[in-house]
């Protein structure tokens, strides 16, 4: 038993403690938008941000996330308005299947978080996904776009 | 959806039918193109047709049968029918009909799978003329009420005008009234010059993006349903062993575990109240396997077996020939010889397979992703024991296919499972694991190939020999032509939709059938991955062995080929071929026909230390015949290229002890963005034919690669993944 802080909510789930976070948030709380790709923090998919960084939830247990702002792709969003990066996302039509591109979005939230202006090799260097699609041509564009919203 | 289905079918017919489709073979469609009595949808909205759902507030709703996994057919096949209807594509939704609907309806909406790039080739007639049935029928029932001859009416963005008055209408006021309307003589619908397109042949966005950025859509993962339960399963790790025995008393007392499930022969599921629990306790779950003869097959003995099969002595199948190619490399003054080879691959779809079904003696349900409806639809029915109007599946948005998801293997494994728990949904998920060791891989080949030349350095001749294995022998063998495979000789058939672009004199292109315990699959590109590689790469070896330019010596061999040559001619111009590549970059070319369509790359690279490559930039140019949405196209190219370099630099499945050694991306990586290159494409279409998009251009990238390392090391790679050749990105 813990209690999470989701997208500024606090919900108690009844899980063990070593529970991966991204098990918790699909099956305990029912937010499904994080997704499920390897579970060995390899490819991304489950990213969401723990107090503002980004953070593979497959490999953080709940033991570990208790007590810590957890923010997932809906909550990415503020009342109702697209963050500038879902907006980049949209405008320069990104995703192909999408599947990955709920963990890539908030990978590139937290990147431009920390650096508004990201060069290439930034990017390079932070954004490790997997995306089978290859829709890596558009996720650069897409950076740049939204870093000069 | 809609309410007055007549669900009597042989379910014997329906499932040879379905068979029937997947092996390609065409068959009459009976498309109700509307009629007296009105079909409304699950809303209460009229249907015109199949095809078009319209709404009192102009809302139009497409239906669309085929599968949307990333590759965007589900906005192209709504721009065709847009561009027909004339309707307002601000007002456009889509909706997938469901396998059982349409089988209730006589194949209403026709073929379901979505393979072999074939999408929007093989259903953009009909889906054309649904838009266009639904478009007189509208038109028509305005003029009724104007009581003026539809002749003197057009429609334009959703309204329809009476150019003598000058009135106007919306599609939604005289959609209940065209609804009712009977369909046009199909002598009567003219479907308009491709030239004339407004909605079709435009970079439109897609129509699945917002959803796909909330973290709204929904794909079969994410199915919740009342009382739901969940799954995880185990399948003997080597292929065709068997489940010999469980100690299930070791994990009912797991938490939130409910039922071990023995599946089939060789596969144990635990069922859960969550999949994290129910993972758990699979990996706790003590089984004794029988893993029979299949345990002594390694990489090894299956690359000894297929390197006998290069073996002129071994039988083999013709595939293409002209002249006679031994004879004339006999007697050549000149030859070449070289053996290549391709390993299996995974598909690795980012969702991992996965699959939703409810049971009980009266109704089975599925909820999953699928590239084929019917064949889900096919396989519920016969893992339910179940009649056709029993059963239904409801496709899901695909977190990725690639050729995975055309199996069914995961459907009748959910529906077996969800048997022995009537009236409890459960959602079954492989884990990642699972997924790597129990996929359908891209099958393993090798080629040895053998050029000769004239006294003059004229190509005489060239024998392509494959040895590996065939898809169609272990999937459909139903397929096979007298015992031959013929998509083996994908790219380097004689004609049809995946032709050899060279006239050599003397040609034999043959292949010894081999096929190894492991699965072999669909795997984007399929055939053409291997036969590019060998075919691109030694041409490459071959024009340097005479000295001559690789793209010289192409064009030289193709000037009966002009629709390949074009665009091989447009990747050499824009890469610049023939003019100096920047300092310490090299350039490699390729070209290659593919599911109807003629592709050609050219890439730019860098080496350091002999085996760190940079892929800077490539080029790449395809002629699909006609290009329903070139922005889409684009990302297909470069998407395609994600996926074959990962291939080629990073995949590669290995065999040990029977099993697949692989099991997560740590030991099958795949490209990241600092990996990836600039890609420019070219789309080309020059009318006249339909060729597909999701895969031809997937296997340039690979021999472009490879011929530029050549040329920046002077050493030739004939073996892939590059990972076992100490090769990596830099």
């Amino acid at each position: 038993m813990a209690n999470l802080t989701i997208n500024g909510k606090t919900i108690p789930v009844d899980v063990e403690d070593d529970t991966p976070l991204l098990w918790a948030i699909r099956e305990n709380v029912g937010l499904t938008g994080t997704k499920y790709g390897c579970g060995i923090a390899q490819c991304g998919a489950c990213t969401v941000h723990i107090d503002w960084v980004a953070m593979r939830s497959c490999g953080v247990s709940i033991s570990e996330a208790a007590g810590k702002q957890i923010t997932t792709i809906e909550g990415l969003a503020v009342n109702g308005a697209l963050h500038k990066v879902q907006q980049a996302w949209v405008a320069n039509d990104v995703p192909q299947c999408g599947y990955c591109q709920s963990g890539m979005i908030m990978a590139v939230a937290a990147l431009l978080k920390e650096k508004p202006k990201p060069t290439n090799q930034d990017i390079d260097e932070a954004i490790t996904n997997i995306c089978r699609c290859g829709t890596f041509q558009q996720v650069r564009e897409a950076i740049h776009a939204a870093a000069n919203a | 959806m809609n309410k007055h289905v007549s669900p009597r079918l042989n379910r014997r017919a329906f499932v040879i039918g379905t068979a029937a489709a997947g092996a390609g073979l065409t068959l009459g469609l009976d498309i109700p193109f509307g009629g007296p009595t009105v079909v409304r949808a699950a809303d209460g909205s009229p249907e015109v047709n199949a095809w078009v759902v319209i709404r009192p507030d102009d809302t139009v709703v497409i239906r669309i049968a085929r599968s949307e996994m990333g590759q965007g057919t589900l906005t192209g096949l709504a721009q065709l029918v847009a561009e027909e209807l004339e309707c307002d594509w601000s007002k456009v939704t889509t909706e997938f009909p469901t396998p059982g609907q349409s089988v209730a309806r006589k194949r209403a909406w026709g073929d379901f799978s979505t393979g072999g790039s074939r999408g929007i080739r093989t259903s953009q007639e009909y889906v054309r003329k649904g838009g266009a049935t639904a478009r007189i029928m509208l038109v028509q029932a305005a003029a009724n009420e104007w009581k003026v001859p539809a002749s003197e009416c057009t429609a334009a963005n959703s309204v329809i005008t009476h150019t003598g008055s000058g009135k106007t209408t919306t599609y939604g006021k005289v959609v209940e009234a065209a609804a009712k309307l009977a369909p046009p003589a199909d002598a009567d619908i003219k479907l308009k010059d491709p030239k004339d397109w407004k909605i079709a042949g435009k970079g439109l966005k897609r129509l699945d993006t917002v959803d796909k950025t909330t973290g709204k859509m929904m794909y079969g993962i994410d199915v919740k349903l009342p009382g739901m339960l969940n799954a995880a399963i185990k399948a003997c790790p080597v292929f065709g062993g068997k489940l010999k025995s469980y100690d299930e008393a070791k994990v009912m007392a797991m938490k939130g575990v409910k039922k071990v499930v023995k599946v089939d022969d060789s596969t144990v599921a635990v069922v859960a109240d969550t999949w994290w629990h129910a993972k758990t306790a699979l990996e706790a779950l003590p089984i004794v396997w029988d893993e029979g003869d299949n345990a002594k097959v390694s990489s090894e003995s299956i690359a000894k077996w297929l390197a006998e099969g290069l073996d002129n002595g071994q039988p083999a199948y013709v595939g293409n020939s002209n002249g006679d190619a031994k004879a004339a490399i006999a007697g050549a003054a000149k030859k070449v010889e070289a053996v290549y080879n391709y390993p299996y691959q995974n598909h690795a779809a980012m969702e991992p397979l996965n699959a939703t079904a409810i049971w009980t003696a009266d109704k089975c349900e599925v909820w999953c992703g699928t590239q084929n409806g019917e064949a889900a639809f096919a396989a519920t029915l016969e893992a339910s024991g179940l009649s056709a109007d029993k059963c239904d599946v409801h496709k899901q948005m695909l977190g990725g296919g690639f050729g995975r998801r055309g199996q069914t293997d995961y459907v009748r494994q959910a529906v077996m499972i969800a048997k022995q728990m009537p009236g409890t949904p459960v959602k079954l998920l492989w884990s990642r694991e699972e997924d790597m060791q129990h996929g359908m891989y891209h099958p393993i080949t090798q080629c040895k190939l053998t050029g000769a030349f004239d006294a003059d350095n004229n190509l005489i001749a060239l024998h392509n020999r494959l040895s590996g294995q065939s898809i169609l022998f272990a999937l459909r063998p139903a397929a096979l032509v007298n015992g031959m495979d013929p998509a083996a000789f994908q790219g380097v058939a004689a004609t049809g939709e995946a032709a050899i672009g060279y006239s050599v004199p003397n040609l034999l292109v043959e292949h010894s059938m081999r096929n190894p315990h492991v699965p072999p699959g669909f795997w984007r590109g399929v055939n053409v991955n291997h036969n590019a590689i060998y075919l691109e790469c030694f041409m490459d070896e071959l024009a340097l062995s005479v000295g001559q330019d690789p793209l010289a010596f192409r064009r030289k061999l193709m000037s009966k080929h002009p629709k390949h040559l074009a665009v091989l001619n447009a990747v050499a111009e824009k890469i610049g071929w023939g003019t100096p590549a920047p300092q310490g970059v090299y350039r490699g070319i390729a070209q290659h026909m593919g599911y109807g369509s003629y592709v050609a790359g050219a890439a730019e690279i860098s080496v350091t230390d002999g085996n760190k490559i940079k892929v800077h930039r490539i080029v790449a140019a395809t002629d699909p015949g006609y290009a329903v949405n070139p922005a889409q196209i684009e990302r297909q190219i470069a998407g395609s290229f994600v996926y074959g370099l990962s291939g080629l630099f990073y995949g590669g499945c290995t065999v040990k002890n029977g099993a697949i050694e692989q099991t997560n991306f740590d030991s099958y990586n795949s490209m990241r963005i600092a990996e990836m290159p600039k890609v420019e494409s070219i789309v080309m279409p020059s009318g006249g034919f339909w060729g597909g998009v999701g895969e031809p251009t997937i296997c340039v990238a690979g021999p472009a690669v490879l011929n530029a390392y050549f040329a920046a090391t002077g050493k030739r790679i004939r073996s892939v993944p590059l990972r076992d050749q100490n090769i990596s990105f830099a």
